[in-house]
């Protein structure tokens, strides 16, 4: 007679693995709404916009015609998105070197120990929480011919210019409203960068005689370069998203001069019903982003002090 | 291990894609053929751009006397009062997503590429056949704009004239003299109106005359000054491009120097209204009378006299049935007892009908308590017979967007007007040859 018996190894490899898999079971139903939230609202629509930028979908018509790369050529020969695409750079060119660095300076300045500071800090903080839509109809009031700051100029003696009229100074307007909106939330996370450097390494900085320039350039920035990798790839994204100012503020003139991608991309939609072109061009935004902000992250190790 | 994992949920990416796609209300490039008369009876959905109370409770009034009267077809109707700003892109976001309106209001300048493009059904069956509902009795001029190959795609419920509303505080104040007297004397002409415009301006400040709506960015509103000057836009097969036309430089150097030379009317930049009271003339629909509130004493005067002579215009709205709604045969019948000329005559109240047998100072008092007998005859009846509407194209919304942004650096005072518009042709040709 045979006696079956487990061996207390064998069991107790069955019993953890029994309890690996529950563990895995309980965390598959802990992540489950997170992945098939990010599965329905972002992988799937992602696919669905690559499979509509390959046909002619016209709605009104209700035909979808597969098109092959028939609208990636186009985009090829349109010289109106290409102006989008220039617009798209110098606003994000002007936007994320004025944002981060007006952000650092502010937060730099707000970080001493001076009465007042949490009032500047609240005042600046203050437009992120603003709805956009508020904020940029008072910033079109004030950049009227006849507006606030034509006023306030005037009272100094300068003619201020028709702000949203001109090309270059449009494109100046809408940079700087979308600057004041969004350098708060910037300015708080440098902030908070800034107020966990160690007192300890700057003490020992000043002891070996090194000047406050020296110390803000060798320890201050090295020390709060992820935040700066973070604020950088942040604003790069945001500002390449930039819609409802622009829809707001000037509809992509005067002269397309402030079309940039993402609102020549909605233009191409809804105001043209070429549905299959502008899920072309989405994904050329799309590609866009993800190129720059891989390039920052590969760029990472030469710069950020923690990557080193 | 990993590839077995990825494979399945790669499987499902594209399965939960081809879903949404399939949702998206796409179709092959067939379409879809339009249903069969449902046998229960169906919810109706008409998608209109007033939120206005009273508007919506005529609506209201006149959809249930439709469902008691066929509860066998029609259990509601349901009117989804849609922003004006965005109205066409909702409707156009509603017909990708699959959530096509069974009836759809539309503007004119979007009437061409509606009708063109196959989305709407012939209405013209169901309106000559629908009992006692004198179709002859239509305007013909009304349905150029929404009929296509012996079809007609939407009834033209709305024919809004442009006329000239008047601030006379402004003008006694400034020892101006009177519009309507000027009408009366043939002396109502647009080179009137400037001078006009620019003295009260001189003196008193505010605004002279606005093209309402116009705003340096909606350009189509200028049709009710280029009429004056014999001036189209393109060509009325839509095919070429008229900006370059003298009558058309002609009419746009008048504009530009009113503006930049005369200050007659406010440039870029500015904002001023009429019905605040700051603004001495302003063209638009005489719909617009409900903004009136009493504060300033006011008049309403057919549009001026160009050099061409005095030509009226009119912003029209049409009712269209979509042919891939859900119940096209039943939505088209609807429509019939909507604007049967009973119903007609009650919509006019609001607004004015194409029909000729209620375009009568009789009917049209009732709705218009704020204009006189004689305004009423004269800018309204008067303002609806021989009008043109507001420009529209096949390709308008294209159109639109590329001519505002050529037009964009007309607006400046030292433009060069014949090379600007040179570049508006050469940026509008291929798209009016689309």
């Amino acid at each position: 007679m045979t006696v079956l018996a487990t061996s207390p190894r064998a069991d107790r490899r069955q019993r953890r693995s029994a309890w690996r898999r529950r563990d895995a079971a309980t965390g598959l139903l802990f992540v489950s709404p997170a992945v098939l939230g990010s599965l329905a609202f972002v992988i799937a629509p992602l696919v669905a916009v690559v499979w509509f930028s390959l046909h002619e979908w016209n709605v009104l018509a209700a035909t979808f015609t597969f098109e092959g790369a028939g609208n990636y050529e186009r985009m090829l020969a349109d010289t109106s998105l290409h102006a989008a695409l220039v617009a798209s750079g110098w606003f994000s060119l002007g936007l994320v070197v004025l944002n981060i660095s007006l952000a650092l300076v502010l937060a730099v300045l707000l970080n001493q120990r001076l009465p007042g500071t949490t009032f500047f800090r609240v005042a600046f903080f203050s437009p992120v929480v603003v709805s956009i839509v508020a904020w940029t109809i008072v910033w079109g009031f004030l950049l009227q011919v006849d507006g606030g700051i034509n006023s306030a100029l005037a009272a100094v003696g300068i003619e201020g210019p028709n702000w949203l009229r001109g090309n270059v100074t449009a494109m100046v307007a809408v940079v700087v409203v979308q600057l004041f909106k969004n350098v708060g939330l910037n300015m708080i996370l440098f902030l908070s960068a800034l107020q966990s450097v160690p007192e300890e390494i700057q003490e020992a900085a000043t002891l070996d005689g090194a000047g406050p320039w020296r110390r803000f350039w060798s320890i201050t920035i090295p020390m709060i370069s992820p935040t700066l990798l973070l604020v950088s790839i942040l604003t790069v994204v945001g500002s390449l998203e930039t819609f409802a100012l622009i829809d707001v503020l000037t509809q992509g003139g005067p002269s397309n001069s402030t079309t940039v991608l993402v609102y020549y991309l909605y233009r191409q939609a809804f105001e043209f019903n070429e549905f299959g072109y502008a899920s072309a061009i989405a994904v050329l935004l799309f590609t866009i982003v993800l190129a720059l902000t891989l390039l920052q992250w590969q760029t990472r190790k030469r710069w950020v002090f923690h990557e080193v | 291990m990993v590839q077995r994992r990825t494979l399945p949920a790669l499987v499902l990416l594209v399965l939960g894609a081809g879903a949404l796609a399939a949702c998206s209300g796409a179709t092959d490039d067939e379409g879809a053929t339009p249903t069969a008369a449902a046998a229960a009876p169906v919810d109706l959905r008409m998608t209109v751009w007033t939120a206005n109370e009273d508007h919506l409770a005529l609506f209201d009034e006149i959809a249930a006397e439709y469902v008691a009267e066929n509860p066998d077809t029609v259990s509601s109707v349901t009117f989804e009062a849609v922003p004006f700003e965005d109205y066409t892109t909702t409707l156009t976001t509603q017909l990708a997503g699959g959530n096509t309106p069974d009836l759809a209001w539309i503007f004119e300048s979007n009437a061409p590429e509606f009708v063109q493009s196959g989305a709407l059904a012939d209405l013209k069956p169901t309106l000559v056949n629908a009992e006692g509902y004198e179709f002859d009795d239509i305007l013909p001029t009304a349905l150029d704009l929404w009929s296509a190959d012996d079809g007609l795609y939407a009834y033209p419920f709305s024919n809004s004239p442009f006329v000239m509303f008047v601030n006379t505080d402004r003008i006694a104040a400034s020892g101006q003299p009177s519009p309507a007297e000027l009408v009366g004397s043939d002396g109502w002409t647009f080179d009137a109106a400037r001078d006009i415009a620019k003295a009260s301006t001189d003196q008193l400040g505010g605004a002279g005359l606005i093209v309402r709506d116009f705003n340096y960015s909606l350009w189509e509103n200028l049709a009710t000054v280029w009429g004056g000057w014999g001036a189209s836009p393109w060509s009325e097969d839509g095919t070429q491009c008229n900006f370059t036309e003298p009558e058309m430089v002609e009419a746009m150097t008048w504009i530009h120097e009113a503006t930049f030379t005369d200050g007659a009317i406010p440039g870029p930049g500015t904002n001023a209204d009429f019905f605040a009271g700051d603004v001495t003339m302003t063209i638009t629909q005489i719909s617009r009378a409900s903004s009136l509130d009493g504060t300033f004493n006011w008049d309403v005067v057919p549009l001026p006299a160009g050099p061409a002579g005095q030509q009226n215009v009119i912003g029209q709205a049409g009712i269209g049935v979509f042919q891939n709604g859900a119940n096209p045969e039943i939505a088209a019948d609807f429509l019939a007892y909507f604007t049967s000329p009973e119903n007609a005559e009650k919509l006019a109240t609001y607004f004015p009908p194409p029909r000729q047998s209620l375009l009568n100072t009789e009917t049209l008092v009732s709705a218009n308590p704020l204009l006189s007998e004689a305004q009423l005859e004269s800018v309204v009846i008067g303002g609806i017979t021989d009008a043109t509407t507001k420009p529209s194209h096949a390709n308008f919304a294209q159109l639109q967007t590329t001519v505002r942004g050529e037009l964009d650096a007309l607006w400046n005072e030292g433009a060069d007007i014949e090379a600007v518009l040179a570049e508006v042709c050469a940026a509008a040709e291929p798209l009016l040859q689309d």
